[in-house]
């Protein structure tokens, strides 16, 4: 049994059936991408899983447990991390205080006095910084830093309440070609070390190709396609309805001219 | 059957004035985004413009000549005021524009005290309905068919203007999106200035038309706007069926409100809204206002330092002068570091929601009126010595806002701002109406100090010490995980909810944690006049704080004491003067325009330019270094 398991998950807004009968595993360790054209379902999925919206019908078990039906707040305490595709971080903190505030909430200290908000869980908040790269800013406000270092911070962020789960909306929209790889290359080693499931939705071939386990196409809210990163490539039902030809497929793995479909 | 026909009718004709200014409230925010709390100025002047046309232009003719003059006059003096004074501050935060408002509410009052005089002037009939039609056995007067005639013209009027001009269209467009109206090439610098004369004048003609029924008073300005804050926020902002509707509503509601429970009409219209928004938190054709969609929210703030050595070192000193004030000041300034140090404590807490939570609250004076209020009641009706009436004050004031939160903070930006503002009118009516326990009017008399506190001296110390007590909690609770929560909460209500907190409770504890200590300076407040009044509890002590809060600079701590300081004591000079309000209105409109980032923001300015290190993102940057 996988340890996120999602069933028959569906949403309709008015006639437009958004998602359909969407289910998949993630096993730990795992890297699952979900892909698909604008308009596909990808956010719409998220937004379920996260609690975010309440789907129509189906169900997310998440060792067990159900998530549909549970506040965001809630899924995090079960051990899911979210990251989000325009990046939210408390803009009048430090790079170390806005990691301090998710370790606080973890250890359920928000509303206790002493010490104070700076003082607590400081070597944590360090190591986590450390392991994203970003402790030489630590002290810096959030509102100066560079997008790349702000998507890297949302990392450190979700990372801190040891999730089981991540879940990242397009985690390298927004930055440069080299830091997107980069970026994914670090949530990889990461999430091998510490076992954690990602499921994230990406824009970008060069990372989808890269680093995920296994690839999931949506179109038009329904599962296309499901397999390894060659088997999808391979499928000429993707070539023919994600591409609308497919040539951006020839294109070896790394190559960003041709694999970006974003800006394509 | 023929009563509650004339009672309808009556309700009716009371919602034209109501409508015709709500409306115009509606319109002006839909577009501009700007909550135009100087609207029911625009209200009084139209009475106070048509009166004086009347006197000069006579008869059927010169009656309606009249109030259509005065529409044109009061929009082109609404046309000024945008002009003049939230033009140039259109790009600032909401908080400055609505400050500014408030500046012109004070500007017009003594504009109209000096040019009409302080008498109540009542108005003329209107030439050919004078007298009353007969339903039945009731009678109601003719000039209530004309208002109900007249609010179903501009109704239709206003309909046709949006639905079916080019300029009415462009003005529902900005309304739903002005940045996009002006990516295809719509000015809207006219926009903004069209909707701004419309709205206005719109209010004028409210103002205009009621004058025979009510006359013009130098208090029209105030009374009219918690109804129409209450009107729009029940119909929700910026929908002209929506203020159709709930001007009716409240309207009926007193009509027949006065023949059921005569003692809460003035409650009854809060209830009705209160009830209103649980269920539909926008108003009934209200949308839901998208977050950070609009209204600059201006720089972002720099991190919290922790206090260094020479901070605390000020910091003593400053307590320290305090203390020795009274071995050589005399009583006077003693009883005015006194009023220094309540206003500090007061315009702290409503900092603490407002500039760490960015819960912008229109209705702070509720705790401190309450918190007042509280200990006179104790001392008054349980003999309640002074210093258990300082600590229980504190706690009434806190379960006050714990009421008035919990409804509150489901809400944000200018809904939550005019929600306080209605739940303030609300505890305001009770403490005016309810005069068996309250006093009304007269307020409670003889709340002195316990013998040990009763001198001028004594008191001193106690306030200085209860007050220092209470703004160092403050100050201190903004370093607290807690006070960093409510931070978060403002800066990203997603991240928070993202990392597991939970961002209504937070932003409710912070308002019932503020209440508390706005309640203690409420307590503070009456033990040192020894009386208690339902002005305490008004719309312009609320904007006392918060204008101490936007002088002294909303981003730092230190703002409300800066700004505490020297609004009091600017106050204590201003009003010896006859036309004081004038000289503060204009005073608050240029802070607002030349010093946007108030008295600590020059304080910085200054170090910028003459000192060193007096960029904090430096500071902190070395700090981790």
């Amino acid at each position: 049994m996988s340890f996120l398991e999602v069933r028959n998950l569906s949403k309709s807004f008015g006639g437009v059936k958004a998602v359909n009968e969407v289910s998949l595993d993630l096993n730990e360790g795992e890297l699952l991408a979900l892909i698909g054209p604008n308009g596909a379902g990808k956010t719409t999925c998220f937004n379920m899983l996260y609690g975010q919206l309440p789907p129509d019908r189906g169900s997310v078990k998440l060792n067990g447990q159900e998530l549909i039906g549970q506040t965001p707040r809630r899924i995090w305490r079960m051990g899911v991390g979210r990251t989000f595709q325009i990046t939210a971080t408390y803009a009048s903190m430090t790079v170390m205080e806005n990691v301090q505030m998710a370790l606080i909430s973890h250890h359920r200290g928000v509303f206790s006095v002493w010490p104070p908000a700076s003082r607590r869980h400081r070597d944590e908040a360090l190591a986590l910084l450390e392991l994203v790269g970003m402790e030489n800013q630590a002290g810096r406000a959030a509102s100066v830093l560079a997008y790349g270092d702000l998507k890297r911070l949302e990392l450190a962020i979700a990372l801190a309440h040891n999730p089981r789960l991540l879940l990242m909306d397009e985690p390298t929209a927004g930055m440069a070609p080299k830091e997107r790889v980069g970026l994914m290359q670090l949530t990889a080693d990461i999430v091998k070390d510490r076992k954690i499931g990602v499921l994230f939705t990406e824009h970008d071939m060069d990372v989808v190709f890269a680093h995920a386990h296994r690839v999931l196409v949506l179109n038009r809210g329904e599962i296309l396609a499901e397999g390894t990163v060659d088997e999808v490539r391979a499928d000429p039902k993707v070539q023919e309805v994600y591409l609308g030809g497919g040539s951006t497929f020839g294109g070896a793995e790394g190559e960003s001219a041709e694999g970006d479909l974003a800006d394509a | 059957m023929d009563f509650f026909v004339v009672q309808i009718l009556t309700g009716l004709a009371n919602a034209a004035a109501l409508f015709l200014v709500a409306s115009g409230l509606s319109i002006i925010f839909g577009v501009t985004r700007v909550v135009n709390f100087s609207h029911g100025s625009f209200y009084m002047l139209g009475a106070y413009i048509a009166y004086s046309l009347m006197t000069v232009l006579p008869g059927f003719i010169g009656f309606w000549a009249s109030i259509l003059l005065t529409g044109v006059a009061v929009g082109l003096i609404g046309l000024i005021v945008e002009l003049g004074v939230l033009r140039p501050i259109y790009k600032s935060p909401e908080l400055f524009q609505l400050v500014a408002t408030f500046g012109v509410i004070l500007v017009i009052q003594d504009l109209t005290l000096l040019i009409w005089g302080p008498d109540d002037l009542i108005g003329k009939r209107s030439p050919g309905f004078e007298g009353v039609v007969k339903i039945g056995d009731q009678l109601l007067p003719a000039y209530d068919l004309v208002l109900i005639f007249l609010s179903f013209l501009v109704l239709g009027g206003l309909w046709y203007l949006f639905n079916k001009t080019r300029a009415g269209i462009l003005v529902r467009a900005a309304t739903q999106d002005r940045e996009m109206v002006g990516a295809l090439g719509v000015n809207q610098s006219w926009l903004f200035s069209g909707v701004f004369f419309l709205g206005s004048a719109l209010a004028g003609i409210g103002g205009a038309a009621q004058l025979p029924k009510g006359g013009a008073d130098l208090l029209m300005d105030f009374n009219i706007l918690a109804p129409v804050f209450v009107v729009v926020v029940i119909g929700g902002m910026g929908s002209i069926p929506g203020a159709f509707v709930a001007a009716l509503i409240i309207s009926e509601l007193n009509v027949f409100g006065v023949q059921l429970l005569p003692q809460s009409t003035l409650v009854l219209m809060f209830v009705v809204m209160a009830v209103v928004l649980i269920f539909r938190p926008w108003g009934l054709f209200g949308r839901p206002e998208i977050v950070g969609s609009h209204g600059s929210q201006g720089p972002p703030e720099a991190p919290l330092r922790a206090f260094s050595g020479r901070l605390w070192l000020v910091l003593a000193a400053c307590a320290l002068a305090l203390a020795v004030v009274p071995l050589f000041g005399g009583n006077f300034l003693q009883v005015l570091l006194a009023d220094v140090i309540i206003a500090c404590l007061f315009a702290t807490s409503l900092h603490f929601i407002l500039g760490l939570g960015g819960l912008v609250s229109f209705g702070h004076a509720a705790t401190f009126g309450g918190g007042a209020y509280a200990a006179a009641l104790m001392v008054q009706y349980a003999e309640t010595p002074m210093e258990l009436a300082l600590l229980l004050a504190p706690l009434a004031a806190g379960l006050l806002a714990l009421v008035i939160g919990w409804f509150c903070v489901r809400l944000s930006g200018v809904y939550f701002a005019m929600l306080t503002l209605a739940f303030a009118q609300v505890v305001w009516s009770i403490a005016f109406q309810w005069s068996e326990v309250t006093g009304g009017d007269d307020g409670i008399l003889g709340i002195w100090p316990s013998a040990w506190a009763s001198s001028t001296t004594a008191y001193y110390y106690l306030v200085l010490a209860l007050g220092i007590g209470g703004i160092t909690t403050l100050l201190f609770m903004a370093y607290t995980p807690f006070g960093y929560a409510l931070r978060g909460s403002r800066d990203s209500a997603l991240r928070s909810e993202a990392i597991g907190i939970n961002v209504r409770l937070v932003q409710w504890s912070a308002f019932i944690f503020a209440g508390m200590m706005s309640g203690l300076s409420g307590a503070l407040f009456v033990f040192a006049k020894g009386s208690i009044f339902p002005t305490e509890l008004e719309i312009a002590r609320s904007f006392d704080a918060l204008i101490i809060v936007f002088l002294g600079g909303v981003q730092s701590l230190f703002g409300p004491l800066a700004g505490g300081v020297v609004f009091t004591l600017l106050q204590d000079w201003l009003s010896r003067f006859e036309y004081w309000r004038l000289c503060l209105g204009l005073m608050i409109i240029a802070i607002v325009i030349l010093l946007p980032n108030g008295l600590v923001g020059v304080g910085h300015w200054v170090r910028g330019r003459f000192g060193r290190n007096a960029d904090p993102l430096s500071d902190a940057e070395e700090e981790a270094a």
